[in-house]
C-alpha cells in the first residue's frame, strides 16, 4: 500500500555536515505550540463535553462545549497553516467567548465555582499568549499604500519594444503570405 | 559544500552538505556560478506540494561549468564548458523524449512508484523538487549533480553574461511553451494572469509571437509597472473587475488567449468569496490547490479559446465550471516545460538581442543569504520580482 511515510531519501545524495541557522523565531514556535493546544483542548471539548461541564458546575451547556470545540480546532489549524497569524487572532477571539461563557457559570449557587475561577485565571493567561503570539506574527507584507519601486524601463527587448512589436508582425504576415 | 536545505514548512536553511559525487556513467557535475527562487520553490517552502524530507535540497533553475563527468558522457560534455541545467532532467531516448515531450521524460524519475500511484503515469525527474519527481538534490548550492548529463544540458556561449542565460532553465522556456501553446494569431487577444517571473516572460514571449493584444492582471503595482513595460496592458485585480475589464478591452468577447501562470496559491482577497473558500478547505485538507484563476479564465475566454497553464498545481480542485468549459469549447493545454524543446531557438533570441531575460531581475544575493530571500520574494517586499543567488 501506498504512504507518503515511505518515502526515504536515496543513498548517495548529499548529507549535511553542519546545520544552518533557522529562520524560526521564538513567536513561530510559540504559534505552533498554541495550534496544537487548540487541537488537543478542540478535541476534548467536542469528544467530552460532559466531563468539562461536570467540572465546571455547567451541566446543560453539552452543545456549547461542543460548538466551542469546532472552534478551537479550526483556529488551531490555522494557527499551524502559513496564515498563522489569521488562527492566532482568531483564538484571542475564542479567548473572549471562552470567558464570556465561563462568566455566566460564576453564580453564587455553583458549587464548582472555584474551578470556574481557576479556569478563567488560565484562559487569562492563555490569552496573553494568544495576544503575544499574534502580534509576533504579523505578515511582515508591506502595506498597499507602502511606497514601492516600480520598473517602468524594464521592457526585456534590448532593441526596444515597437521593433519587437513590428519583428513579430512581419514573420507573421510572411507566414500567412507562404500559407496563401 | 553550502546548500539551501529542506527542513520543513517555511524553514529553509543554508546548511554545510557533503559534496555531490558522480553515481553514474551517465552523471556530471557542475560548479554552480547562479542559481534563482522560482515562484514553484515558494510551494515547497510552504509545504504544500507533498512529498518533500528534510535534508533536500532546493533549486532548480541552475547554471555553471563542469568539473566532473562520468565514463557515459561520451564526450557529449567536457570539463570547463558552461551550461545551464534544465529544470527537467530528461535522458534523450525513450519514447516522450523523442517527440520532444522532455517533461514527461518515462527514464527519469528514480522514484516512479510513487508517480505511478499518485499521478496515474510517472514523469520525468526534476531537481530540488518533491520526491513524487525522483526528489533529487536541488542547484540551490555551491556543486550540483546533473544526472543523464549528455542529455539534460543546455550548453550556452562565452560572452553572454549569467543573468542573460540562467532563466534558460527554467521561467524563459515555461513563458514562451504557454504562449505557443496558445497558437497566438495576428489578431488575438491574450490575457496572462499572474505578473511574477514566469507571467513576466509569457508576455514578452506573447508579444514576440505576435499577439495583438496583451492583457496582465495582477495587483502589485511592481509587477504590473514591469508588465506594461513589456507591452501588456494592465489590470489590477484589486481596484478592477477582471472580467468587466477583460470584455471591455474585446468589445464583450472575451480574450481568445488565457494564460494561469499563479497556479495553486491564487490570491486570497475578501472581494473574491471563492478564494476564502478556497483557502478554508485548502487548510484542513478538503482541497490541495487554489483554482480561482481556472475557474476566472474559463468564464471570461472567448468560445472557442484556448487556456494555457504553465502555473503549478499539486493534486485536486474543487468547483471547476466544466459545464462553461464545455458548452463554450474551450481547449486547455498545461504542463510541465519541455525546456529542451525550446532552448536552441530561445539561445538564438538572446544572442541575436531579441530578448534580455535578465530585465526580471531585482534581487541578486550570495547563497547564504537565500533563507531570507524566500521570505522577502515571499512576502513581495522591497518590490522583489525575482532573486538570483550567487554561491
Amino acid at each position: 500500500m501506498f504512504h507518503f511515510s515511505n518515502i526515504v531519501r536515496t543513498k548517495g545524495d548529499p548529507k549535511i555536515l553542519e546545520g544552518g541557522p533557522s529562520l524560526k523565531r521564538p513567536e513561530d514556535q510559540l504559534a505552533r505550540a498554541l495550534g496544537w493546544f487548540s487541537i488537543g483542548l478542540g478535541v476534548v471539548e467536542l469528544f467530552a463535553p460532559r466531563r468539562l461541564t461536570a467540572t465546571l458546575g455547567m451541566e446543560g451547556h453539552e452543545p456549547l462545549v461542543r460548538a466551542f470545540g469546532v472552534r478551537e480546532i479550526l483556529a488551531g489549524i490555522m494557527s499551524l497553516s502559513v496564515d498563522r497569524n489569521a488562527g492566532l487572532w482568531a483564538r484571542v477571539g475564542g479567548d473572549g467567548l471562552d470567558a464570556a461563557a465561563l462568566l455566566s457559570g460564576l453564580t453564587s449557587d455553583n458549587p464548582k465555582k472555584g474551578n470556574i475561577a481557576l479556569a478563567l485565571l488560565m484562559v487569562g493567561g492563555i490569552a496573553m499568549l494568544d495576544y503575544r503570539a499574534a502580534q509576533d506574527t504579523k505578515p511582515r507584507r508591506p502595506p498597499r499604500e507602502a511606497r514601492r519601486k516600480l520598473y517602468p524601463n524594464r521592457s526585456g527587448f534590448p532593441k526596444g519594444l515597437a521593433n519587437a512589436r513590428s519583428g513579430a508582425k512581419q514573420i507573421a504576415a510572411q507566414a500567412t503570405a507562404e500559407r496563401s | 559544500m553550502k546548500a539551501l536545505v529542506w527542513h520543513g514548512k517555511e524553514d529553509i536553511r543554508c546548511d554545510t552538505v557533503t559534496d555531490p559525487e558522480i553515481q553514474d556513467p551517465r552523471d556530471a557535475i557542475i560548479k554552480v556560478t547562479s542559481c534563482a527562487i522560482c515562484g514553484s520553490d515558494l510551494h515547497l517552502f510552504h509545504n504544500f506540494i507533498p512529498g518533500m524530507l528534510p535534508g533536500d535540497i532546493m533549486g532548480h533553475e541552475t547554471m555553471g561549468e563542469v568539473v566532473e563527468v562520468g565514463s557515459g558522457v561520451d564526450g557529449k560534455l567536457k570539463k570547463g564548458e558552461r551550461i545551464v541545467v534544465p529544470f527537467t532532467i530528461i535522458c534523450g531516448e525513450c519514447d516522450q523524449c523523442k517527440r520532444g515531450n522532455f517533461s514527461v521524460c518515462e527514464t527519469t524519475n528514480r522514484k516512479r512508484h510513487l508517480a505511478d500511484k499518485v499521478f496515474g503515469h510517472t514523469t520525468a525527474g526534476l531537481f530540488g523538487y518533491t520526491h513524487l519527481t525522483g526528489g533529487y538534490p536541488g542547484g540551490q548550492a555551491e556543486y550540483l549533480r546533473v544526472p543523464y548529463a549528455d542529455a539534460t544540458h543546455i550548453k550556452v556561449p562565452a560572452g553572454i553574461p549569467d543573468e542573460q542565460l540562467l532563466f534558460l532553465s527554467d521561467i524563459f522556456p515555461t513563458g514562451w511553451q504557454a504562449a505557443v501553446q496558445c497558437d497566438i494569431k495576428p489578431t488575438d487577444t491574450v490575457a496572462i494572469w499572474g505578473c511574477g517571473p514566469v507571467g513576466q516572460m509569457a508576455i514578452r514571449s506573447a508579444i514576440l509571437l505576435g499577439a495583438n493584444q496583451v492583457i496582465a492582471i495582477d495587483c502589485l503595482p511592481e509587477r504590473l509597472s514591469m508588465a506594461e513595460a513589456g507591452g501588456a496592458t494592465t489590470i489590477n485585480f484589486e481596484t478592477e473587475s477582471v472580467v468587466g475589464r477583460l470584455n471591455e478591452l474585446t468589445e464583450d468577447k472575451g480574450p481568445e488567449k488565457c494564460i494561469d501562470c499563479v497556479g495553486m496559491e491564487s490570491h486570497v482577497v475578501s472581494s473574491l468569496p471563492d478564494s476564502l473558500l478556497d483557502r478554508t478547505k485548502q487548510m484542513v485538507m478538503l482541497e490541495s490547490d487554489r483554482p480561482h484563476v481556472l475557474r476566472e479564465m474559463i468564464y471570461v475566454c472567448r468560445p472557442g479559446g484556448i487556456i494555457s497553464v504553465p502555473g503549478v498545481y499539486s493534486g485536486f480542485s474543487d468547483m471547476l465550471p466544466m459545464g462553461a468549459f464545455m458548452n463554450k469549447g474551450l481547449t486547455m493545454r498545461t504542463g510541465q516545460t519541455h525546456v529542451n524543446r525550446w532552448t536552441d531557438d530561445l539561445l538564438r533570441r538572446i544572442e541575436e538581442g531579441e530578448i534580455d531575460p535578465s530585465f526580471v531581475i531585482t534581487h541578486t544575493v550570495p547563497l547564504s543569504q537565500g533563507p531570507e530571500m524566500y521570505q522577502v520574494f515571499r512576502d513581495k517586499r522591497d518590490s522583489c520580482v525575482k532573486v538570483v543567488l550567487k554561491p
